[in-house]
């Protein structure tokens, strides 16, 4: 689904990213960790094609990204709040991002139905706008706007941290499913082991901008990326 | 402590991101700075002299304490409008070990030596010494200059208790005129006894305690509501407003661009930066008036087409010249989403069009200064549609530096840099230098039909245009996104 061919970025003469080979087959689980500076977000970024690689390229499902848009209509993503529109109200938003994929009104108010627990009450119907909710309800509101439309791909920075215990235990439930009934291929970075080690069926550590680990996920794993990240 | 507050402010203020602004921006609002305080000092020191030439016989000191009621009540009106109690900058100080009444004096105390109270003073020492010069007695003098000291701080802290409602607000404004009225109907001489009253404080050193005694009161009555109410859930509460939704279902006869144009019209009407914006360029209607009404120009002067060009294009600009700028909070995820670029700037061009169209119906009435003036806007508007739009557009394609659409409207540059200067050239200059040499050598009618023909020409080319505009957007993508996320530029 997602090939990286010798993907490499610089920013003067430091090297934040440098990938010779990465294949995500679809409807893998995928996870990203690495400490803070190793490059996740970067490479989000660059398969989003928000920044230019400096070498190299990333082909998804046959497109390259930096050559063409004609990913966007089955990719999507929620790397942080700079995604969400601070003037709308969550319900605006999500009829907004289904409009961009071909979605209705009823399409987006059946999918919102299914996460009715995931909002806890506090997204839909609180005649507020998205720039005055808290950072955990963006953050929810960010989410749930990744799954409309059906993608084949979603891709989600970073989606467990600000959220209640609750939420979390709930978001991985969605995540699992996803990858697992409808054959989506879901990409997602974390600083927590144990909840990428309980989400993913592949987890890859990045470490200043190389691939360092690349295991399939077992009883062993978790214990195995301790005894990485305690150095 | 209050060491510690005075080197908290002035790292704020240095710190304070209009200091990185671009080097263009920074030139500009320096000067505009400067401008504004030698036209006070100058005035403020040729006052004397104006007032001895126009009402001889009275003492100019008089004159200046007449119309010092209307100064306080004129500048309180503006202050609720512009200062604002800044009691969030102290929210990090909260958790520190400062007691809380220090907190509550560290704001009243360094909202006295804000810039709005020192920009009077530019007037009044100048004043000041003029009299001095004259030989006016130097105690009553320097202590008037002090009660006046005083009275802007009445002014400061009034505003802070007027401040939470809108109801003082149109009391205000009412007073003013009101006052006004009174005067100029000969009813009640309010000048007069306004005159009488800060006269005498010139005359009277010791009614100095008056203002004196009223900063101290209302400095204290300040800091007793503030005092109690330096809690997260009190006065340090973000106001949120209640959204008010509205699904525009009507944009859906304008087919692919209705999502984006729906959009445009809630970032507009949502945020007080553009919504100010819009409020000016509707205004902008009467700028003509000031032109038409002045029979100095001739009906087919060259500035009728400014101000037609500036009349009907004025959104155009306002607007325009940001794009896509406005959306550069989320930009990056406009860019990840199954969006086509071209759509997006179509619907801004749909909106910047309906705009134009909007500005010249409004315009129709200028009929009245003759079939001229008509034709003039419509050209005007053609012109605007068809050329000026998908040059706008263009331009947009430089942008790079993020607009916070929840920053105030008010004196706010946020998002301009010398682009926004070098584009008044094209849309306006232009089709300015087309009239003026067409009408002086041919005739009025060929000028207008030039301009109204570019513009059928843009209009008919708009698909290409789009295309060529799209494609420069492409090309800039990732400087706009990088440029976008940076907070402070």
């Amino acid at each position: 689904m997602i090939t990286t061919q010798n993907l490499t970025k610089k920013y003067g003469s430091q090297i934040v990213l440098n990938i010779e080979h990465l294949e995500i087959p679809k409807g893998q689980s995928f996870g990203l960790v690495g400490n803070n500076g190793a490059g996740k977000t970067t490479f989000f970024s660059l398969l989003l094609d928000l920044i230019q690689p400096t070498t190299g390229h990333i082909v998804n499902n046959e497109v390259q990204v930096d050559k063409s848009e004609a990913w966007k209509p089955f990719t999507s993503s929620f790397i942080d709040e700079t995604f969400l529109i601070g003037y709308l109200t969550p319900e605006e938003y999500f009829y907004f991002i289904g409009e961009l994929r071909n979605q209705n009104k009823a399409d987006v108010n059946a999918l919102l139905s299914n996460f009715q627990d995931f909002f806890h009450g506090e997204i839909l119907g609180q005649k507020k706008y998205l720039r005055d909710l808290s950072k955990g309800n963006q953050k929810k509101a960010g989410i749930v706007a990744s799954f409309i439309g059906n993608p084949e791909v979603v891709i989600l920075d970073e989606p467990f941290a600000n959220l209640d215990p609750t939420t979390q235990i709930r978001l991985k439930g969605i995540i699992k499913d996803l990858a697992a009934k409808q054959g989506v291929t879901v990409l997602v970075s974390s600083h927590d082991l144990i909840h990428v080690t309980e989400v993913c069926e592949r987890i890859v550590v990045l470490n200043k901008g190389e691939i360092v680990r690349d295991i399939e996920t077992s009883t062993e794993t978790l214990r195995e990326l301790e005894s990485f990240f305690a150095g | 402590m209050f060491k510690h507050f005075v080197s908290l402010q002035w790292k704020s203020f240095f710190r304070s991101s209009s200091f990185g602004k671009g080097l263009a921006v920074r030139i500009l609002m320096i000067f505009l700075a400067i401008y504004m305080l030698v036209s006070l000092v100058g005035l403020g020191s040729g006052l004397y002299f104006i007032l001895e030439e126009v009402f001889p016989g009275v003492d100019p000191m008089l004159k200046v304490s007449e119309y010092v009621i209307y100064w306080i009540l004129i500048e309180l009106f503006f202050r609720y409008f512009m200062q604002k109690l800044p009691v969030m900058d102290v929210k990090p100080l909260l958790m520190l070990p400062v007691k809380k009444s220090s907190i509550t004096h560290y704001i009243l105390g360094r909202s006295s030596v804000s810039f709005y109270n020192i920009l009077s003073l530019f007037l009044f020492v100048p004043f000041v010494i003029v009299l001095l010069i004259k030989g006016y007695p130097a105690l009553n003098v320097l202590v008037w200059l002090f009660s006046l000291i005083c009275i802007i701080l009445v002014i400061n802290y009034l505003n802070f208790i007027i401040n939470k409602s809108d109801k003082v607000l149109i009391a205000l404004g009412i007073l003013i005129v009101g006052l006004y009225g009174l005067e100029r109907f000969g009813i009640f001489p309010v000048t007069e006894y306004s005159g009488k009253l800060f006269y005498a404080l010139y005359q009277n050193p010791a009614l100095a305690l008056v203002p004196l005694l009223t900063v101290i009161g209302l400095y204290y009555v300040n800091y007793k509501f503030l005092r109690n109410r330096i809690f997260l859930d009190a006065s340090l509460k973000k106001k949120t407003k209640e959204a008010i939704t509205s699904d525009l279902a009507w944009t859906k006869r304008f087919g692919s661009i209705a999502p984006f144009l729906q959009l445009d019209m809630k970032l507009i009407w949502r945020n007080k930066r553009t919504k100010m914006q819009f409020f000016i360029s509707m205004a902008m209607i009467f700028y003509g008036l000031i032109f038409y009404s002045l029979d100095t120009y001739g009906s087919t002067s060259t500035i009728y087409l400014f101000v037609g060009i500036f009349m009907t294009g004025m959104f155009l600009s306002n607007f325009g010249q940001f794009i896509p700028a406005w959306d550069s909070e989320y930009y990056s995820m406009m860019m990840a989403q199954n969006i086509p670029l071209r759509s997006y700037l179509e619907s801004k061009a749909g909106l910047i069009s309906v705009s134009v169209v909007f500005m010249f119906l409004l315009s129709i009435p200028y009929v009245y200064f003759g079939w001229q003036a008509l034709a003039i806007n419509f050209a005007c508007a053609i012109y605007n549609l068809g050329v000026n739009i998908p040059v706008i557009l263009y331009f947009g394609s430089f942008n790079k530096k993020r607009i916070d659409l929840t920053k105030s409207a008010m004196g706010n540059m946020q998002g301009t840099s010398a682009t926004q200067f070098l584009v008044l050239l094209p849309l306006m200059v232009v089709p300015s230098i087309i009239y003026f040499v067409l009408k002086t050598f041919v005739s009025f009618e060929v000028a207008l039909l030039t301009l109204g023909t570019l513009g059928v020409i843009g209009f008919a080319f708009r698909k290409q245009l789009l295309d060529k505009i799209t494609d420069a957007y492409r090309k800039k993508k990732y400087a706009m996104i990088a440029g976008f996320k940076e907070k402070n530029s």
